[in-house]
């Protein structure tokens, strides 16, 4: 865990840089995430007084988005696309053998803090399901040989 | 010696990335000079990795790719196993008409050269000579509607924006493609960004607004930074300034959000809820102010318009749906990808002919036109043409142009609960059919799967209420692909009280 002083003059560098913009919470959020790997509870009071927000418009933007974490991930982070196309390449069955060799369902981190798991809905590449990311790589045609990559 | 390896999304998840590596090294390692231009995909996704090797004749295609077969192609082309010969004539590419993604695949998509020498930037020049007016009826009478999904006429919204009254106005692009099944905006920006950004500056001189911004979902890592690279370079070369400019923001994964007023209240910071309308965004859109909301494709379409004028685009196409849309065809296909074509070609057509049927060699059992949140076509509706008017006169409807293809082996009630089921997950909260049905519907697909068809009747019933009482097509369309796999596959909708009988 930063040191709270570090973790708050970071968060007033990031506000700092996104002064002025129109609408700027989500790229703000995106940048804190980007830094720390979640969205500390604490940076809250610090952007809501930086946007003159209340506490609870900036914690219910959080809470909307799929993308924004209150906690720190696993290791790395496996999205497996769940939607319509992937799914008639046979990507339940896929993420079905993921789970059962994780020992996780959905939103859930292995034990030894090494993955997460997350469905993730379409990644645009509905052509070439089922479609899976990898710590932020693509990967086409997915199948469980994927775990190999995460287990590193 | 010149290489093609895209850099687009599709092509990198099926190892175009390191196929780049392998051709540089190799290159490096026989002491030929390697020219690697990294372009859009071609559309063809079951050949991609697709490497092309520019030769006398043309650009020779190769795919789908693997690393070993790299050094072949240092040796004879011709009798290269992945040869597929000159890529201009393959048959997937000849049959298309190639208007708004005329340019993706051929130029290196972040060369504001290439860009010009294959048309780009005619059409804004042109417009900068006209006046608002005239530009706003230019693309009025190119009949060009919003692809999108709804289809609302794009220069009748341009022609509100342009005459409503306001200091400050804005462009805003939708490019929060979350319907499974497609993928032309993410092409589009991959492959060919400065297109995007010409359409949106046109947009800005017919609307007065000097602003524009893209809203491009998290999902799509490469679009968001080849279209920051695209904007930048743009910004350099003076092709966006004082007169129009416009940055690229990112979506945080919400589904809902690819709604025009929900995205409007993502862009200012805020939680993605629909609004009500009135007041249109046309008028109160972005921070209160007028503001075109506009699809990728629709903006991207723009620039070929008013370089070839109206005329000519309006030519192609059926009935009231003008112009050409970028097929994106997916799911379980033999020859999945995009292939943009007049509009008017059967559903069958496009399966069978141009996707040429499922990629497990089985029956294709239904097709989803539309993405999630459009009905399921079986076999027996492949006449119909693709038009908006006409999907829409079979209960279903075009979207974003997307077809899910999916075989024998789908279970339809399995589908239509993760419509609902989806739709639970997405929803915004704000309308209580959407909200709260969207989890009954769920349940009550349960029931049905669970033997107990007097759940019929209340699964009709609640996707009426959803239709009628929800503000948006999460919770207004969810019925579609529901009540089409109920209408169409009844039989799926009672495996549990046979198997009782």
């Amino acid at each position: 865990m930063l040191d709270s002083h570090v973790q708050n003059d970071r968060i007033a560098e990031i506000l700092d840089a996104h002064h002025g913009l129109e609408g700027p919470l989500l790229p703000i959020l995106h940048a804190i995430q980007g830094a720390f790997g979640y969205v500390p509870d604490s940076a809250i009071p610090q952007i809501a007084s930086s946007l003159m927000l209340s506490k609870a418009e900036v914690h219910g933007v959080i809470s909307f988005y799929h993308d924004f974490r209150s906690a720190p991930a696993g290791r790395h982070v496996l999205k497996l696309c769940r939607a319509e196309a992937c799914q008639t390449m046979g990507a339940d069955a896929v993420a079905g053998r993921i789970k059962a060799a994780l020992g996780i369902d959905w939103h859930e981190t292995t034990a030894d803090g090494q993955v997460t798991l997350e469905p993730v809905f379409c990644l645009g590449l509905c052509a070439c399901g089922p479609a899976a990311m990898v710590d932020g790589r693509l990967v086409g045609r997915c199948d469980e040989g994927v775990l190999a990559e995460v287990a590193k | 010696m010149k290489v093609f390896v895209p850099l687009d999304s599709a092509a990198v998840a099926l190892g175009a990335d390191k196929l780049a590596e392998a051709i540089a090294a190799e290159g490096a390692s026989r002491g030929v000079d390697v020219q690697i231009v990294r372009n859009g995909s071609r559309g063809m996704v079951w050949l991609e990795p697709l490497v092309e090797v520019v030769a006398d004749a043309g650009r020779v295609g190769f795919g789908p790719m693997t690393v070993a077969d790299v050094p072949g192609l240092f040796g004879d082309l011709a009798a290269h196993p992945k040869a597929l010969g000159l890529v201009d004539e393959l048959p997937w590419m000849k049959g298309q008409t190639r208007l708004t993604f005329a340019r993706v695949g051929v130029i290196d998509p972040l060369s504001l050269d290439d860009y010009r020498a294959h048309g780009g930037l005619v059409g804004l020049d042109r417009a900068k000579a006209m006046t608002k007016a005239q530009i706003v009826a230019e693309v009025t009478e190119s009949g060009l509607r919003g692809r999108g999904g709804a289809g609302f006429p794009t220069g009748i919204k341009w022609k509100t924006v342009s005459e409503a009254p306001g200091e400050q106005k804005y462009i805003v692009c939708n490019a929060d493609e979350g319907d499974s099944a497609t993928f032309a905006d993410r092409m589009l920006m991959e492959g060919d960004p400065f297109t995007l950004i010409e359409g949106m500056a046109i947009a800005g001189l017919a609307c007065g607004a000097t602003k524009g911004y893209v809203y491009i979902r998290s999902e799509y890592p490469v679009a968001i930074r080849v279209m920051e690279a695209a904007v930048r370079i743009a910004r350099d070369a003076g092709v966006l300034g004082a007169a129009f400019d416009m940055d690229i923001r990112v979506g945080a994964g919400a589904y809902v959000c690819g709604e025009e007023t929900s995205l409007l209240n993502s862009l200012e910071g805020k939680r993605g809820v629909v609004r009500a309308k009135p007041p249109l965004p046309a008028l109160q859109g972005f921070m209160g102010r007028p503001t075109v909301v506009n699809n990728v494709i629709s903006l991207a379409s723009v620039p070929v318009i008013m370089a070839k004028g109206a005329a000519f685009y309006k030519d192609f196409g059926l009935g009231r749906s003008r112009g050409t849309i970028p097929l994106q065809i997916a799911g379980n296909v033999k020859r999945g990808g995009l292939y943009e074509v007049a509009f008017g070609l059967t559903l069958g057509q496009i399966v069978n002919e141009i996707g040429g049927g499922t990629a497990s060699g089985r029956p294709v059992k239904a097709v989803q036109v539309g993405g999630p949140l459009g009905a399921w076509f079986p076999p027996s509706l492949f006449d119909t043409p693709f038009g908006y008017e006409e999907f829409g006169a079979k209960d279903g409807l075009i979207g974003h142009a997307g077809l899910t293809i999916a075989d024998d082996s789908t279970d339809m009630l399995r589908m239509a609960r993760f419509a609902m089921e989806f739709c639970a997950i997405e929803s915004c909260g704000k309308c209580t059919p959407c909200r709260i049905g969207a989890v009954r519907g769920v349940e009550t697909l349960d029931r049905l799967a669970a033997g107990d068809s007097s759940a019929i009747p209340l699964i009709t019933d609640l996707c009426n209420t959803m239709k009628s009482g929800s503000l948006c097509a999460l919770g207004g369309f969810t019925p579609y692909p529901v009540m089409s796999a109920l209408t169409h596959f009844p039989d799926d909708f009672a495996p549990a009280r046979e198997a009782a009988e």
